[in-house]
């Protein structure tokens, strides 16, 4: 009998969960199931969530939302502008010379020997509640001096009882700027800001020397150290001077790196003890932003909720065009942000995460490959539509450029494809550039997710000309019928005789020309990738070998040098040129100087123009030096220019406000939701199905019971075979 | 049997130390530690002068096996070899090389991992015997032949293959299971019903075959005609005389796994998101990040050390004619 009972348990267990009326695939806890939580996720931990460390942007989806920056990009408009955040209006530098006295506002770059940003931040902003805030009876700090026996029983931030905050103020961001010198924390952008920041690269000499007088783990106390480029001036004010004109400084202040760290941070997580439980800042953060972190499990969950002491930001009245049409202003000026919670899940694979947001259990999602036609059709006149299924599920489709750009780079240090062959290797270059047709490329291997580049500056930054008859890369492309085509290959073989190599052969030698091309693509996907390329150079004769490497190989290949040809590709760290252009800027050189142009490449004239642009503010002569040095880069080719990308996201019909911002990581706060809608999509979708079960059990019935009888008769029969 | 094991226990240190060398030359072999402090840097605005000081922090800027530059025992202990391994016999893992607490992160993901793999172990040992005994009893008959033939179809298919069709079809078609995720406590029991239940079912197919193959050989023995010739029940004779002969072999293959159920299942826990040493180990060998790797091969070697050593055990206790020595 009992083990009758035992048996229907599970039955029993699953009419209980069917008449609770949730859905018996839900990941989810019942209880959470109407509440204004966004789920989403997270494929690979954060390494970093210290914004003087963090500069991934897998680390930028946490923290943007949890510290506050001086300044943010506007949600809607386009191009990129900068919003104040922290502060309480964008600053304009002040430019002085070398006395210090001030110059006006056109002053030539040269005379400029300072930009002094003065930056003064909102009143009355509060901390996250947090124990390193947290006072004892005696208005002290509770959790300062922290002993062993205190630390027993605390494994995560959320075991301290106590919680505090204070006010923001001035002296938590020139705090965060000295953190960027700080011996162990290696931030990644000390050596730029060094070079800017005045006063920066002396602070990080002065800190590593007296750290290494101090024993290991002991905390250095920033606060006893002045450095004339960061200063505060009042309690909500302070000021930034960097050397000579700079206007992308501004950008910079949009990022993590300067967001406002409180020296209690410091003091707290610097004790004893709590880097051995992993309580650290680089693993709790202490922000003022619209959410904090108040689980941080990573390797199963990460959660973002609502900032209690988070007040004064409304979502913004204006937008960009179609913005309205779109309902993308419906919100104007409630106040942010909508989402109570955000809850991060573990999910390393695609193919679950995908068949989930098509339970309704994640509100958003990107497409992959492997899912594009299931989501994704082209109509006749080639416009991208969502197909029957997803249009069913009141799925909605956006597109965006992404301020990203992948070529494939040729090393100007080889003897073959570089700069020391000259007329010859240029003209080798150029035609492999037309050779390699992106077009078909991005039809066949990303499903028309891309833009042929005709240079280095994506759409929507400043400099970037639309490829009409004006602004086409006349070396690749040439205008016919009213659009851009790509050169004929007969044009590429012509540029490859003249480069010495008719028909692929070394004119001199009789030799086939054999191009090398380092990847660290692998996979079956990327072995018909690196086929097509083959067959792409094959047009020309040329044999291309290509040679698969690790990441480490390939990166170790790019620093000596040695390498040939190579794919990369670059992220926006701000909307501006400047931040292309560099990639290919002599003084950046990867083998020389360890700097971000990997591909060596160097022309007198153009390192001269990204010198004098890169000081300009946006207007026609900044255009004009851009649309030079774009020239020379067509010219010189140490590009295959090849294609922005183009990024497809789906979200559900109960989640609203979402623009896609490539810049920007913070707009969780802006995001609305219809938790209703979304708990009866869920429950109308997931309908559990048990008469499978039945069946299955009554197979295994069916095939056991001649078995059983077999095994009766078996056993009744005598040793001469007759039944007993 | 004090001595034999103590015997064992110092042959083990041998292998350890063998299997440290082994991994620390493999790793360095692929990885520069250049390589690894810019894996853990970052790509973008990495100097060297932040990879020669992420260097010096974790000692990673000394010789890997011989500082030429010292003298007398020096020579072998200021290497990173020796500063990397001599901890790792006293169970200190550390810090991982992005600064987190690898025992705390050990200790922590062991359960989800075990929580998988125990249940899975403990249901598919009972299917697969059943299976396999199931087979030997309807020897040459139509249910060992399509028995057989099940069992190959279930052995060339793989496990990625079990894994995205149990979740298409329970997790999505049917809508019975989550496809993926994890929680705590009795919320568990619904995450793990379908990783469990394919970890049994991918399992079927070797393991049943492999059972059979043994119960065959046994059931052709003497001793087990003898007990039939006593008018012994065939399930007597199967599970009280056949199973238990059979269990040197079973137990050769089954009891050195059991220590390493806590380290996990690769892909299981990756397509399944639980959190569980398996997907631990394998993130930090695609991060470079050297101390979770050595330590994570460092435990393995322990736990397969034990494993051997309990199976010895386990043969004296189903065997009396099996002796120490």
């Amino acid at each position: 009998m009992i083990r009758i009972r035992l048996g229907l348990l599970p039955l029993v267990l699953a009419f209980v969960a069917g008449c609770s009326g949730a859905p018996w695939n839900d990941p989810y806890p019942a209880a959470d199931a109407g509440s204004n939580t966004l789920y989403t996720s997270f494929s690979e931990r954060p390494k970093h969530l210290d914004p003087v460390q963090s500069y991934a942007e897998n680390e930028f989806a946490f923290i943007a939302n949890i510290y506050q920056t001086p300044l943010q990009y506007h949600y809607l408009k386009r191009p990129f502008e900068l919003i104040p955040f922290g502060a309480t209006e964008v600053p304009q530098p002040v430019y002085l010379d070398v006395a210090g006295r001030p110059l006006p506002q056109a002053a030539p770059a040269e005379r400029v020997a300072y930009s002094e940003y003065t930056i003064r931040i909102r009143q009355g902003v509060l901390y996250q509640p947090h124990p390193a805030f947290a006072k004892d009876d005696s208005g002290g700090p509770r959790y300062h001096a922290l002993t062993a026996a205190d630390l027993r029983g605390i494994d995560t931030l959320a075991d301290f009882r106590h919680t505090g905050t204070r006010e923001l103020e001035a002296a938590d961001y020139v705090h965060q700027i000295k953190r960027l010198a700080h011996p162990r924390l290696h931030s990644p952008i000390l050596q730029l800001m060094g070079g800017y920041v005045v006063g920066l690269r002396d602070l990080a000499d002065r800190l590593a020397k007296d750290a290494a007088g101090l024993p290991a783990g002991a905390v250095i106390d920033l606060t006893g150290y002045e450095f004339s480029g960061a200063r505060v001036i009042d309690r909500h004010t302070y000021a930034i001077r960097v050397r000579g004109k700079y206007p992308q400084f501004a950008y910079w202040l949009a990022m993590p790196f300067f967001a406002p760290v409180p020296p209690e941070a410091d003091r707290f997580y610097g004790q004893p003890g709590m880097a051995e439980k992993n309580i650290t800042l680089d693993w709790y953060p202490i922000g003022t932003g619209p959410y904090m972190l108040t689980v941080n499990n990573p390797n199963r969950q990460m959660v973002l909720e609502r900032n209690p002491n988070y007040h004064g930001e409304v979502y913004p009245a204006e937008g960009g065009p179609g913005d309205a049409e779109l309902g993308l202003l419906r919100d104007a000026g409630k106040p942010l942000p909508f989402i109570d919670r955000v809850i991060f899940s573990l999910e390393k694979e695609q193919i679950p995460y995908w068949n989930k947001f098509l339970q309704g259990y994640y509100d958003a999602s990107g497409i992959g490959s492997d899912t594009f036609d299931q989501a994704v059709q082209f109509s006749g006149q080639g416009d991208v539509t969502l197909t029957e299924d997803m249009e069913r599920r009141g799925i909605r489709l956006q597109t965006s450029l992404a301020t990203t750009v992948f070529y494939l780079g040729f090393n100007m240090l080889d003897p073959v494809v570089g700069e020391a062959a000259g007329e010859r290797a240029r003209k080798l270059r150029l035609a492999m550039s037309i050779a390699v047709d992106q077009e078909e490329l991005i039809s066949i291997f990303r499903n028309g997710r891309g833009l042929p580049s005709h240079g280095p500056i994506p759409p929507g930054i400043f400099g970037y000309r639309e490829p009409d008859a004006e602004g086409i890369n006349p070396y690749v492309y040439e205008w016919r019928d009213g659009m851009a085509r790509r050169r004929n290959i007969e044009d590429a073989k012509k540029l490859l005789a003249e480069a010495g190599y008719p028909g692929g052969r070394d004119a001199k030698t009789g030799q086939p020309l054999l191009l090398h091309l380092d990847t660290t693509s692998s996979g079956a996907d990327s072995r018909a990738r690196l086929d097509w390329y083959v067959r792409q150079f094959a047009k020309l004769g040329v044999q291309l070998v290509i040679r698969a490497t690790d990441f480490n190989r390939l990166q170790d290949k790019l620093r000596r040098g040695t390498a040939q040809l190579y794919f990369l590709g670059w992220n926006a760290d701000y909307p501006d040129p400047e931040n292309f252009l560099f990639l290919l800027h002599g003084a950046q050189s990867r083998a020389k100087t360890q700097g971000e142009n990997a591909s060596n490449y160097r022309n007198a004239e153009y390192d001269r123009l990204f010198e004098r642009m890169q000081h300009m503010a946006n207007g026609p002569e900044r255009q004009a030096i851009i649309d030079r040095m774009v020239e020379l880069l067509r010219h010189d080719a140490p590009w295959v220019w090849s294609f922005f990308p183009k990024d497809y996201t789906l979200h559900h019909s109960w989640l609203y406000n979402r623009k896609p911002n490539q810049i920007a990581n913070n707009g969780l706060k802006y995001q609305r939701l219809d938790p209703a809608a979304r708990a009866e999509r869920r429950r109308e979708w997931n309908p559990p199905v048990v008469w499978p079960l039945g069946l299955i059990g009554a197979l295994l019935v069916l095939t056991v019971l001649p078995a059983v009888a077999a095994f009766r008769r078996r056993e009744r029969r005598t040793a001469s075979g007759s039944q007993a | 049997m004090t001595a034999y094991i103590v015997r064992r226990l110092i042959y083990g240190l041998f292998v350890l130390v063998g299997v440290n060398v082994l991994t620390f030359a493999l790793f360095f072999f692929v990885n520069s530690p250049d390589d690894m402090a810019r894996a853990q840097l970052g790509a973008k605005r990495v100097t060297p002068a932040a990879v020669d000081k992420w260097k010096h922090e974790r000692g990673y800027d000394k010789p890997l096996f011989l500082n030429e530059k010292m003298t007398g025992i020096e020579r072998v202990t200021e290497t990173v070899f020796f500063d990397k391994s001599l901890r790792l016999f006293a169970f200190q893992f550390g810090a991982s090389d992005q600064g987190r607490n690898i025992g705390y992160d050990i200790r922590t993901r062991m359960w989800p991992s075990l929580a998988v793999q125990v249940p899975a172990f403990v249901i598919g040992l009972a299917v697969y015997i059943s299976f396999a005994l199931l087979m030997a009893f309807f020897r040459a008959t139509y249910v060992d032949f399509w028995g057989v033939v099940l069992c190959v179809l279930m052995m060339s298919v793989s496990t990625l293959f079990y894994i995205i069709g149990g979740q298409f079809v329970f997790g999505k078609l049917w809508s019975l299971v989550p496809i993926s995720g994890y929680d705590g406590g009795f919320e568990a029991v619904k995450f793990l019903a379908l990783p469990v239940l394919i970890g049994v079912i991918a399992g079927i197919g070797g393991s049943a075959r492999w059972y059979r193959t043994i119960f065959l050989e046994e059931i052709g023995k003497d001793y087990v005609r003898t007990a039939r010739a006593k008018g012994l029940s065939e399930p007597r004779v199967l599970f009280r005389h056949v199973l238990q002969n059979a269990m040197i072999p079973i137990l050769t293959g089954v009891v050195v796994v059991i220590p390493l159920l806590f380290m996990g299942a690769l892909i299981t826990e990756s397509f399944f998101g639980i959190p569980g040493l398996g997907s631990y180990t394998i993130d930090a060998i695609s991060q470079q990040d050297f101390a979770i790797v050595r330590a994570m091969v460092f435990l393995g070697s322990v736990l397969y050390i034990i494993g051997l050593i309990l199976t010895d055990i386990s043969y004296t206790l189903v065997d009396p004619r099996v002796r120490f020595s």
